[in-house]
């Protein structure tokens, strides 16, 4: 478990030790590690298990349990589609199809070269400006499908 | 007024006099800002007055609730004119800085409206459709101050409670907010000083007062709106909150990324500390308080109080049993108290003001204002902050401006996903909880999300369902099971294909959840389709014999339908999804023993 010279593991120590919470638990370090590095590797369960004085399992089931956790590394570029309420009323559905069809899945997930990864969100927050998008977290508000492609298509690195 | 206030106040007064002394430009740049480009406006802002080597003020501010105008540049000049200019893009930049930062003169066809001196031809801010309604109480100071700078916000009167409240009794603080009528704006309306009444009976010696702005409810957003517009006004109720109950420390608890709200109340918190206003000693009362920031992942449960103190502990956000109840046994076994963050930020000037001033606004037994978010097929969307009393249809028409394209309104969905929809004729209701609550409403955490006669009720509340389907947190099963039963026949229903007595089903499975689940999440989760029979029940028969009125596309949900299955594999909870329960009813005859 203590391996010597592991850039990533040290990666994720810091980031639990340099957490910008008070009150430090699986939780806070799990949020921090995954800000840090980008994802959950394996040496985040069992270096947030140690620091925290909890079990492998117990670290595991917080992990598992909220969405927002991911257990490999990110896409190169991350397309974010609202489908709350308000974007669905507002034509979301055509926008998250499109992004589909563009980059070839059929759900959320990464194109196999994993330059982009597509998600869906349930409420970015910005429901005044729906339909919304994100693109590498910079959220864009009454989007259009003309643009959404554009923008996917710039990630993807080819023509639309 | 104590020594401490008196010194803050000076420097208030001397920071505001020298902010007011030079050309003042606030631009919102909170979510709501950033999704309409108002960071793009800023840095062309900011290029534009270095160029002209001005020496003017630029504040980031949070949103004035105008959303529909962002990005919204306010700029004010010292003896001149104050206006706000509307979808102000990069490219109008050099027009707002040269002509009124430099020369003072407003740019008019940009300007959507003055601010306290009339300019020809630029209708007054409390003039405009969205505005003119408004009372603000809680968003008082949103887009008016740089979120947590304490001098600005002294300068409006903050901290003024604090203080007051710090001369009086507890109890008698406690008493004020009893008699202010105050009631809890997370959705069930609860007596607040009541609430209260509860922690300070406990004598613990850690006791907490938990800020709840999980605001999970899509088409919500005014918790977050009050956090990156003005934090210290929760900050100042937070600490006033535990000064009446006796409680130690304060939690706020935010959904993890968005990073404006939480990064400004982070910011907030540090200057608090810095003056004197958070920790030991506060203002040289004797009085100790603590307050941080606690994050949880995406969960909507987490937003239910007893989720909620488990995600602050660092565990998965499932609802406890209760009782005991958290202000016997709260957050790590401490006697605690939730309040959603927006109810709290009402305390500061129900102390400043008293509680009468505050009965005074609103109707009999809905006291104060309501934040309504406006967002969906209405002109001016965006938040508005109202007295109670008014009616819904004001609220949607008159200051939402109706649908863009002057198409009928058909519905508002309310209440969150847990809420239903409201058809256009029930819109004469007043705003006020039991009204509603009495004709089977939810006035929730004030989203409303208006739409028009192309919006179809059934593929709406499939999308509920969805959302609710997903956020089961998964520990009693006619919840679990429950909703992706539900969900599975609104899926036929939209498809045109259900089958006979899958309207008695859906009832019979709500029914369950209602009386079997844990929570409210399980408990209300019928409410969307039932609300949604009762409003539009022919629309649904017509949908399920595949006549529906209205097109309903493909639908494409989110894949980790189920907690814990976006590990690699299926979770044993997969395993009895579906049918499971139910797949022993028998199927009447006339489906020909069902798909
Ligand atoms: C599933 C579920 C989700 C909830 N989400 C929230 C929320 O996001 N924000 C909130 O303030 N209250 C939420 N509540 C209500 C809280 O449990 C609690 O009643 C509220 O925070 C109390 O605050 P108040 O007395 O100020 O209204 C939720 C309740 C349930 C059952
Ligand atoms: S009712 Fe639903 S959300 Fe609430 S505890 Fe049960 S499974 Fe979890
Ligand atoms: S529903 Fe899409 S941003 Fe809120």
């Amino acid at each position: 478990m203590t391996t010597a010279a592991d850039p990533l593991r040290e990666q994720v120590r810091s980031a639990i030790r340099d957490q910008p919470f008070r009150t430090r638990t699986v939780l806070s370090s799990l949020l921090s590690v995954q800000d840090s590095v980008g994802y959950l590797p394996e040496a985040a369960i069992d270096e947030v298990a140690l620091a925290t004085d909890a079990t492998i399992n117990e670290v595991w089931g917080v992990a598992s349990f909220y969405p927002n956790f991911r257990f490999k590394p990110p896409a190169d570029h991350t397309v974010e589609v609202c489908w709350g309420p308000t974007c669905h009323v507002l034509g979301a559905q055509r926008l998250l199809q499109d992004a589909l069809a563009q980059l070839g899945l059929e759900n959320e997930g990464e194109t196999p070269d994993g330059r982009v990864g597509l998600k869906l969100n349930t409420c970015l927050g910005v429901c005044a400006h729906g339909p919304a998008m994100a693109f590498d977290h910079a959220l864009v508000g009454r989007i259009t499908p003309e643009t959404a492609r554009a923008r996917v298509a710039a990630m993807r690195g080819g023509a639309a | 007024m104590s020594d401490a206030f008196t010194r803050l106040e000076e420097r208030a007064t001397v920071r505001w006099a020298d902010l007011n002394a030079k050309p003042w430009i606030r631009v919102g740049t909170g979510l709501m800002g950033e999704a309409a480009g108002a960071l793009e406006t800023l840095d062309a802002i900011r290029r534009e007055v270095s160029k002209l080597g001005l020496d003017a003020t630029i504040t980031e501010v949070g949103t004035t609730g105008l959303c529909y105008a962002e990005p919204l540049v306010d700029v004010q000049t010292p003896g001149g004119p104050r206006i706000l200019y509307a979808n102000a893009a990069p490219q109008h930049a050099p027009a707002i800085v040269e002509c009124h930062v430099k020369d003072g003169r407003p740019v008019e066809e940009l300007a959507l409206g003055s601010v306290d001196v009339d300019v020809p031809g630029v209708p007054r801010r409390e003039e405009l459709p969205m505005m003119r309604l408004q009372r603000r109480v809680a968003l008082r100071n949103a887009g008016e101050i740089e979120p947590g700078d304490i001098d600005q916000y002294v300068a409006r009167g903050g901290f003024a409670g604090l203080d007051k409240a710090l001369a009086m009794e507890p109890g008698a603080v406690l008493e004020e907010v009893k008699q202010s009528g105050l009631r809890g704006r997370g959705g069930a309306a609860f007596p607040t000083g009541v609430k209260w009444g509860f922690l300070a009976g406990n004598s613990s010696p850690v006791k907490y007062i938990l800020c709840n702005c999980e605001e999970g409810d899509p088409g919500a957003f005014n918790d977050k709106t009050v956090l990156e517009s003005d934090p210290l006004t929760l900050i100042e109720g937070c600490v006033i909150a535990g000064y009446a109950t006796g409680a130690s420390n304060g939690v706020v608890f935010i959904r993890h990324g968005h990073d404006a709200p939480i990064d400004r109340t982070r910011k907030a918190i540090d200057a608090c500390y810095a003056d004197g206003l958070l920790g030991v000693d506060i203002l040289g009362s004797g009085f100790s308080f603590d307050v941080e920031v606690s994050l949880v992942g995406e969960s909507y449960v987490a937003g239910e109080e007893t989720a909620l103190m488990e995600a602050v502990e660092g565990k998965r956000s499932m609802p406890r049993f209760r009782p005991p109840f958290p202000a016997a046994y709260g957050v790590w076994g401490k006697p605690s108290n939730i309040n959603n963050i927006k109810t709290i930020a009402y305390v500061p000037e129900i102390i400043r003001n008293g509680a009468e001033w505050f009965a005074a606004i609103g109707t009999e037994r809905s006291k104060g204002t309501a934040i309504a978010c406006l967002s969906g097929h209405v002109r001016y969307s965006g938040l508005v902050e109202v007295p109670f009393g008014l009616t819904m249809r004001q609220v949607v028409e008159e200051l939402g401006g109706g649908d863009p394209d002057g198409k009928p309104i058909k519905f508002l969905q309310t209440g969150g996903p847990l809420g239903g929809l409201l058809a256009s004729e029930q819109l004469d209701m007043a705003l006020d909880f039991d009204e509603m609550a009495k004709a089977g409403a939810m006035f929730g955490s004030g989203g409303l999300i208006v739409c028009n006669d192309e919006t179809s009720a059934v593929d709406l509340t499939r999308v509920l369902v969805a959302f609710d389907q997903m956020e089961s947190c998964g520990k009693c099963f006619p919840c679990r099971l429950g909703m992706s039963h539900l969900l599975e026949i609104l899926e036929r229903a939209c498809a045109g294909a259900s089958r006979p007595g899958d309207l008695e089903l859906m009832e019979r499975v709500g029914g369950n959840m209602r009386s079997g689940s844990l929570c409210g999440h399980g408990q209300l989760g019928y409410n969307p389709v039932s609300s949604a029979l009762s409003a539009f029940g022919a629309e649904f028969e017509a949908q399920m014999r595949g006549e529906g009125p209205l097109p309903i596309g493909p639908f494409v949900g989110p894949k980790h339908a189920l907690r814990g299955a976006q590990l690699e594999g299926e979770t044993p909870t997969a395993a009895v999804k579906g049918d499971f329960v139910y797949a022993a009813e028998p199927v009447p005859a006339a489906a020909g023993g069902g798909a």
